[in-house]
């Protein structure tokens, strides 16, 4: 135990004027985090599915996310394919070794070249898959583990995350449930709310200062992975 | 400690002390004149209490808080035992109705009486409306081409927005035109424009410009002390917008010249 | 980092005079001003959140030491470090001992505003490191050898033709006659050149929009990515934050962040809030080998329980000083500390002392629209009225200040004589008002007249006419 530790800690309890460690405290508070109870979830998401995954596709549009809604995860391909030759973007993909995205059989577009594995400097275009996708603000959610490199999501000039309809939840609070029920905290947690983007220059938003210069959504209906 | 307002009825008016703020009686008597016009004409008794001098703002905004109490206390004992006290300005309002609770709400002998008059003390304009349920001064009001500037204190501690706008739009042949950032603060701030003048300066400066982009020929606002501010910059930019505090165009009291300019400059 | 507050007036009327400041301000509306309204109003519960926040971060500051325990708890469960700083100089031997046991040369930092309050860059720089600053603000500001002027855009202070300057003169292996007009060209020449930086860094600092003590988590919230690149590629992660941002739960932190981008930048939700804990796991396929959180209290622990304390609060979300008409009209620079603005008013007398920071809460109209937008409602007026109180009681204000309050208030406890006085004197300066019924000088009132007329009083006060007034009344018998 570090002296500063011991100093800051002591001051703190000094300024609140309880010199002691209290256990009660510590009771207290570990309660309120075994139960970490809601506050206040805004009413905008107060929908059924489907009303919660057209808000999700308006709000990721809202933020200049693009979003291809299609009927499987055998209709990715070609909703890939067809987003990167819309935009003349070379079809080089790198995707995420994720067991959701291994099942999909890229062979059905055969221009599109696949490359599975983590992200590196020249990759375009990477490819990830989302747990969960917020429909309050149109955020992806998204966990690393050994399917899920995080840097795919930040290098690549082009982002394209596929999600289940099904993993579409309202506000971020079912999403953290959703996070739990998978076990323990992975090491990154990255909420995506469109493609990256700055204001620092005389406030104008540019897209794509760091990371991705576009972010394409592909959201499959059917949960037949 | 909650005090009940007076009910009022029709045999017994509304006994008003006027607290005409240590600015108005020094600069602008026509706003009290217009004051009492306006309230008498809404049925109340106007009475002003003679030993009133100033509601402490000047020292309780430069951290004297002793002095602040002090005046404080004597604006209690002058203003106790009336049904309301009515003020032509949001700021001094303000100061009796939400800080004078805080400066001597801890005093037993002075805490009761400083709630009393607190909760019994009203911006001019609001009052008018929200509690003598003025929604007119048709007959009263001066017409012309006007803008309105929101006092920061009358709006964010007296709730004073649409009240002004109200009685304004019952005046035939008014047309308000909106300024920008009529909520953004003149830049008076009382001790602060002495302070810090570059800064008031400069918060003026757009002040006194958005005013004129309206093209109103006239600016009004709920205090003379931001109008004292404006109207000086508006004379030297140049710019031919006449300064004058809201009551006295409700009141009609437009003969008189505007706040720092001659009569039709 | 040495603060220069107390040259805040001179500072202020120089940014006044300063024409690409005052440019560069007026971006301040339309970037910040109308996109926070617009937000807002898209959330009915916005108030309603507020006071939630409120409330929430009141109770963690009343278990403040027993949230930290547990956040430690937890991030040392998850394979990271915790390393507890009481001062500016503590932290940054923290930060410097992990980067030399790495035998790091090349550092990678995101925005961190703990970070310049403790002066990170320049002890890391004369140990010999290299760091760039990689958010697009920063990293214009690193170029130029300045300090932030704001607290999410850094360099709010400029317009793109000083960025272009400053990229010309520190990019020299780039064509010199490239195109480097619009904020298109600058942005994406910062991302080539800091592309690099990141792929080469052996440590990367970020500091932390939030602490969780369910999960030992530590939050970042970006819009360029540049965060995640910094902490994800290098082989360290070290989190510089402070003591007041814990929160309890991933629920608890939903709560803020609702409040937080749209309060900033008027945006729903941020682009990229990520939620970092430990280092990265076995069978992870990348991710820090090391995570460090660096704990800084630095004064936080005195300002808590004390009549300051709500501005531990504060999630330096930018949105006082983003509708400060004192802050529109003299920029960040002026107030001479990491924070400035309103927040900086009420909070860097605490941290850096009232002697030194005196100014900042008398430079304010009270005109309150800080505590109206403030997302935790920080009462800002009420808090450097507080200091404004500390300044009087401990004699800190020059004496000629203290004297002319002291006199006024004795003449105006003598209703009689402030009457007389007052009244003598409207008369004399409504006679001298003239015709045109204002004063374009006047003694005494140099620091009025240097910026506008001082209109002429009417004449007889309100109170002698009234008093005649009632005589009329009473002769003629009717009220």
């Amino acid at each position: 135990m570090s002296e500063a530790r011991t100093a800051v800690l002591g001051e703190i309890r000094r300024s609140l004027g309880r010199p002691e460690v209290d256990r009660e405290r510590e009771a207290a508070a570990a309660e309120r985090i075994a139960a970490h109870p809601r506050g206040l979830i805004p009413a905008r998401t107060d929908l059924g599915q489907e009303g919660r995954v057209r808000l999700f596709i308006a709000m990721a549009e809202q933020v200049a996310a693009t979003v291809a809604r299609v009927g499987s995860m055998a209709d990715v391909p070609a909703a890939v394919a067809d987003y990167l030759a819309n935009l003349n973007l070379p079809p080089h993909l790198k995707v995420a070794p994720d067991p959701l995205l291994d099942a999909i059989d890229w062979s059905a577009r055969p221009l599109l070249e696949v490359a599975r594995g983590g992200a590196a400097p020249e990759d375009e275009v990477g490819v990830a898959a989302a747990f969960a996708g917020v429909a309050e603000t149109g955020t992806l959610m998204l966990a690393s583990g050994p399917g899920a490199p995080t840097r795919l999501n930040f290098l690549p000039d082009t982002h394209v995350v596929v999600l289940r309809t099904a993993g579409i939840v309202g506000p971020y609070e079912e999403a953290w449930d959703r996070l739990r029920a998978m076990g323990a905290m992975p090491r990154t947690v990255n909420m995506i709310t469109g493609p990256s983007r700055t204001g620092d220059i005389e406030q104008q938003i540019q897209l794509g200062a760091h990371g991705p210069r576009r972010l394409h959504i592909v959201l499959v209906d059917t949960p037949d992975a | 400690m909650v005090d009940t307002p007076p009910q009022h009825s029709p045999e017994a008016p509304r006994r008003v002390a006027l607290f005409v703020t240590c600015v108005v009686d020094f600069f602008r008597p026509t706003v009290g004149f217009a004051a009492v016009r306006l309230l008498e004409r809404a049925g109340c008794k106007v009475e002003v209490p003679p030993t009133q001098v100033c509601c402490g703002q000047p020292a309780y905004n430069s951290g004297d808080r002793a002095a602040a109490i002090a005046v404080a206390k004597d604006v209690v004992a002058a203003f106790d035992g009336y049904d309301h006290v009515v003020v032509p300005s949001g700021s001094c309002g303000a100061m009796i109705r939400v800080h004078y609770p805080k400066l001597l709400g801890d005093d037993p002998d002075w805490g009761p009486r400083a709630h009393r008059v607190a909760s019994r003390t009203h911006e001019l304009v609001s009052f008018l409306t929200d509690v003598c349920g003025v929604d007119s001064v048709a007959d009263l009001g001066t017409a012309g081409t006007v803008t309105y500037h929101d006092g920061c204190s009358g709006l964010r501690e007296m709730g004073i927005k649409q009240q002004p706008r109200k009685l304004l739009a019952s005046i035939p042949g008014l047309e308000l035109k909106d300024m920008l950032d009529a909520e953004v603060c003149c830049g008076f701030g009382g001790t602060f424009c002495v302070k810090y003048p570059d800064i008031s300066g400069e918060m003026v400066r757009k002040k006194a410009e958005t005013i004129a982009q309206t093209g109103a020929a006239m600016v009004l606002a709920g205090d003379v002390s931001c109008l004292l501010n404006i109207a000086g910059k508006l004379s030297r930019e140049g710019h031919k917008v006449e300064a004058r505090h809201v009551a006295e165009v409700l009141a009609g009291m437009t003969d008189v010249p505007p706040i720092g300019a001659a009569k039709g400059e | 980092m040495q603060p220069t507050s107390a040259a805040f007036k001179q500072r202020s009327r120089q940014a006044i005079a300063n024409p690409v400041l005052q440019k560069a301000l007026q971006n301040i509306r339309p970037g910040f001003q109308q996109k926070r309204a617009k937000a807002v109003a898209q959330l009915p519960e916005f108030e309603a959140l507020r006071d939630e926040a409120r409330d929430l971060k009141n109770h963690v500051l009343a278990h403040l030491d027993v949230y930290l325990q547990r956040f430690e708890a937890k991030v040392q469960e998850s394979g990271g470090q915790v390393h507890w700083a009481r001062t500016a100089g503590e932290a940054c031997d923290a930060v410097l001992g992990i980067c030399q046991a790495a035998g790091a040369t090349l550092v990678t930092k995101g925005k961190s505003m703990v970070a310049e309050e403790i002066g990170l860059n320049s002890r890391l720089e004369a140990a010999g490191l290299t760091v760039v600053e990689t958010d697009l603000g920063e990293y214009i500001i690193q170029l130029r050898h300045e300090m932030p002027s704001h607290i999410i855009a850094p360099a709010l202070h400029l317009t793109k033709t000083e960025i272009a300057a400053a990229f010309m003169q520190a990019h020299v292996d780039l064509p010199a006659d490239r195109p480097l007009d619009e904020p298109r060209a600058l942005t994406d020449e910062a991302r080539l050149m800091l592309r690099q930086k990141f792929l080469g860094a052996q440590v990367g600092i970020t500091g932390a929009n939030l602490l969780i003590a369910e999960t030992g988590s530590t939050v970042i919230v970006t819009n360029e990515g540049n965060g995640d690149l910094t902490q994800n590629l290098p082989g360290i992660h070290i989190v510089v934050t402070s003591i007041d941002k814990v929160v309890p739960t991933l629920e608890d932190a939903s709560t803020i962040l609702r409040l937080l981008a749209r309060s900033a930048t008027g945006q729903e939700f941020s682009a990229y809030t990520t939620v970092s804990t430990g280092p990265k796991r076995r069978g992870d396929m990348d991710g820090p080998d090391e995570f460090h959180v660096v704990l800084v209290d630095n004064g936080r622990s005195s300002i808590l329980g004390g009549p300051t304390q709500d501005v531990l609060r504060c999630i330096r979300c930018g949105a006082c000083m983003n509708h400060c008409p004192v802050y529109a009209a003299v920029g960040g620079h002026a107030y001479g500390w990491v924070v400035p603005g309103p927040i900086g008013a009420a909070l860097d007398p605490g941290m850096i002392g009232l002697e030194e920071a005196r100014h900042l809460p008398h430079a304010s109209s009270f005109c309150g629209r800080c505590e109206e937008v403030c997302p935790m409602r920080i009462p800002l007026p009420k808090i450097m009225r507080y200091w404004r109180e500390q300044t009087f009681t401990r004699k800190l204000d020059p004496a000629s200040a203290r004297y002319g309050i002291g006199a006024w208030a004795w003449l105006a406890r003598r209703p009689r004589l402030y009457h007389w006085t007052t009244g003598l004197a409207a008369r004399t300066l409504g006679l001298l008002g003239g015709r045109r019924r204002r004063f374009k000088w006047l003694p005494m009132a140099g620091g009025w007249t240097a910026h506008r007329d001082l209109p002429a009083p009417e004449g007889r006060t309100f109170l002698a006419q009234w008093r005649a007034e009632e005589k009329r009344r009473a002769r003629a018998g009717a009220p």
